[in-house]
């Protein structure tokens, strides 16, 4: 096990090394120079020669990319090219709100997702089933931000309840946290769950149809016990492998639910940093997300090893 | 001994599909003594496994049904509350299926597998049931029992697991054992070693085994009766002597000729039957088997069903027409099948265990 957990965090360092060459090589790919874009096409040519030296594009590639990864491994990210501010600084602001909409939105998805797959397994071809597989297929198939439009419509707009859009933070004021979460995180949820639906009925439905299934009927053991040690327990294995990729996916800040309701996470920072050329930010939003995929994937790898005892021993 | 054990009466399994109903086992009937060994032969789809899952319901019901009547020591398990049949589930009938490889559920330690069927049938601790676990597994030849009962299925080999799976199938010392092509995935040394680990733990238990196979040359060594099966109907129900020897049945007569003879230099190709069985949703009229018969000669094979007749005490086909004398003879001498197994000793002594240490989590 030891040996598994030493491999798998070496290969998720090698990939963040990797990452790491495509987000450095990101500001190259820029046509003409970042700073020139970022400049505009009016510009003090001092203010340029001073702002190109400043942030080493007049050194050699491999100089400028070991310097660039030695003070990205101490927290030093560089500095926007719009605000001046550290770039750590503005990914700092930015990455609570979008942690706290991707857990948020990822419980909905599981509080709907997991009943709802086993249901429609379980009762295969039955009411429950197309029920289930029908919430899944228009889940998936209408875009988020109809959803989003929809709820502040119905909650924001007609009854009034909940606020259509911005972020409070916790510490501020707990309650109007949650009221403001409620909306964005239903929204990517319904999203999320509708996948993850999908998923947990295929797993389930494999796992029922396994011949120590059979065997476990044959014991003599009651359906809700076989359901639990020998259904659920082996479908757990390729959920909990596609949950961890939902979250990856949405740490990565959904940008269009984020959008929809005004919400400052990283999703709206790298878009915004996209249309304002400000490349230093959109790397570092770059790195965080892909570093965060990474992470989860190696957590859940861990937790696969847990489940499954066969992974430990290859 | 008094009457059977089990007393199987017109046994239908019906399957809705989308292309019609499925008639998978029809009018099965026999009867199983304490300590017998019945084998029940027949090609693939000829509905040997179902008909011995139905016997405690153990296929989906719908889109299965079962009707006719299963009586287990007077107690008719068709229609059983499926309470009370949970009850009859391992305990006083066991099954052994086909492949060991897929039979363990790969998440669990062997012997939780072994011991949870005992903690819910019989009054045990915890403790105890691992304590009888230990026990048959060594009883199943598992070497070192007590140290592998927290090792993973994929750490054993396959005739290990089997070994295992057998020891699931005895754990609550049941009446019936059965054996579903419970050698087939196996490699021949093994087999032999299991099916006398089974012969052996039979005569000890005095317990009646139900073998289904499609090998005859395992049939002849361990069977006191054989019931062929073809198209969901028993054919011909003989002791295992008189079925070598006396085949009726066209199509037993077919298998016996189909069989590959260790050291004939004859070189002659083998006897193969023409034509495929026929599929469950479009049974013929008529015999079942008319269309790939070669004795057939008359209109009524195509229109009338052949009742199972007693041909002789204990011997029954179901054919209008017996297969001659010397046809029946020449089946019976086409296959010189050794009636024992080769001996084999138990203990092989090399457990294939996976890799040492293992590292689990």
């Amino acid at each position: 096990m030891a040996r598994f957990v030493l491999r798998r965090t070496a290969q998720s360092l090698v990939a963040l090394l990797g990452v790491s060459i495509v987000v450095f090589a990101l500001i190259h790919l820029v046509p003409g120079d970042p700073i020139r874009a970022a400049l505009g096409t009016r510009f003090d040519p001092e203010v340029y020669e001073l702002l190109r030296e400043r942030s080493g594009l007049d050194q050699p590639l491999v100089v400028q990319y070991v310097d660039w990864l030695g003070r990205a491994v101490q927290g030093d990210l560089g500095v926007s090219f719009r605000s001046g501010a550290p770039v750590t600084t503005v990914l700092a602001a930015r990455i609570p709100p979008t942690a706290v909409l991707a857990v948020a939105s990822l419980v909905v998805g599981i509080v709907v997702a997991i009943p709802a797959g086993i249901i429609a397994a379980v009762r295969q071809g039955k009411a429950a089933d197309y029920l289930a597989t029908g919430f899944s297929q228009v889940g998936v198939s209408i875009p988020d931000f109809w959803y989003g439009i929809m709820l502040i419509l119905i909650f924001s707009v007609t009854l009034g309840w909940l606020p259509p859009l911005g972020y409070t933070e916790f510490g501020e004021d707990p309650v109007d946290f949650a009221r403001r979460l409620i909306l964005p995180a239903v929204t990517a949820g319904v999203v999320t769950g509708a996948i993850l639906t999908r998923f947990v009925r295929s797993s389930v439905l494999e796992a029922l149809n396994a011949d120590h299934v059979r065997l476990a009927r044959a014991k003599g053991l009651p359906e809700r016990y076989i359901l639990r040690h020998h259904v659920l327990r082996n479908a757990w294995i390729p959920i909990v492998t596609v949950t961890g990729l939902q979250l990856g996916t949405l740490l990565g800040g959904i940008v269009i639910v984020e959008v929809v309701f005004a919400w400052p996470g990283l999703g709206r920072l790298a878009l915004d940093a996209v249309e304002r050329r400000d490349y230093p930010v959109l790397q570092g939003a770059v790195l965080f997300m892909a570093g965060a995929f990474l992470v989860i994937n190696l957590l859940v790898d861990l937790l696969y090893a847990k489940l499954d005892p066969r992974i430990a021993v290859r | 001994m008094s009457g059977p054990l089990l007393s199987v009466r017109d046994l239908n399994v019906r399957f809705g599909t989308k292309r019609g109903t499925a008639q998978v086992v029809r009018g099965m009937s026999y009867d199983l003594h304490e300590g017998e060994t019945l084998a029940i032969v027949g090609e693939s789809g000829s509905g040997k496994s179902v008909s011995t899952l139905a016997l405690t319901r153990l296929i989906p019901t719908p889109p299965g049904r079962i009707e006719g009547q299963v009586l287990l020591d007077g107690d008719d398990l068709v229609t059983m509350p499926e309470k009370q049949l949970l009850q009859v589930r391992g305990t006083r009938v066991g099954y052994v299926f086909q492949d060991p490889m897929t039979s363990l559920n790969p998440v669990h330690p062997i012997g939780r597998q072994v011991t949870e069927g005992m903690r819910f049938h019989l009054d045990v601790s915890e403790h105890e049931a691992r304590d009888r676990a230990v026990d048959l597994l060594r009883q199943v030849g598992i070497p070192g029992a007590e140290k592998r009962l927290d090792d993973y299925p994929h750490q054993f080999s396959g005739g290990m697991r089997q070994r295992v799976v057998i020891a699931i199938g005895l754990a609550c010392d049941p009446k019936i054992l059965i054996a579903d092509e419970m050698t087939t995935a196996l490699d021949v040394t093994t087999q032999a070693q299991i099916t006398d680990l089974v012969q052996h733990l039979q005569e000890e238990r005095r317990m009646a085994v139900i073998w289904i196979t499609h090998d005859l040359g395992v049939v002849a060594g361990i069977a006191d009766r054989v019931m062929v099966m073809y198209a969901g109907q028993v054919i011909e129900e003989a002791s295992v002597d008189r079925l070598f020897a006396e085949p009726r049945h066209p199509y037993t007569v077919g298998l016996l000729m189909s069989l590959p003879v260790l050291g004939d230099l004859r070189g002659e190709a083998l006897t193969a039957i023409p034509g495929l069985p026929p599929s469950p949703t479009d049974l013929p009229d008529g015999c079942s088997f008319h269309p790939r018969c070669s004795f057939r000669d008359d209109e009524r094979c195509l229109t009338e069903q052949p009742p199972l007749r007693e041909i002789a005490p204990g011997h029954h086909v179901r054919s209008f027409y017996e297969v001659d004398d010397a046809t029946a003879r020449a089946a019976s001498a086409a296959q010189r099948i050794e009636v024992e197994p080769p001996e084999a000793s138990n203990d092989d002594g090399s457990p294939d265990a996976g890799p040492p240490g293992g590292g689990r989590p």
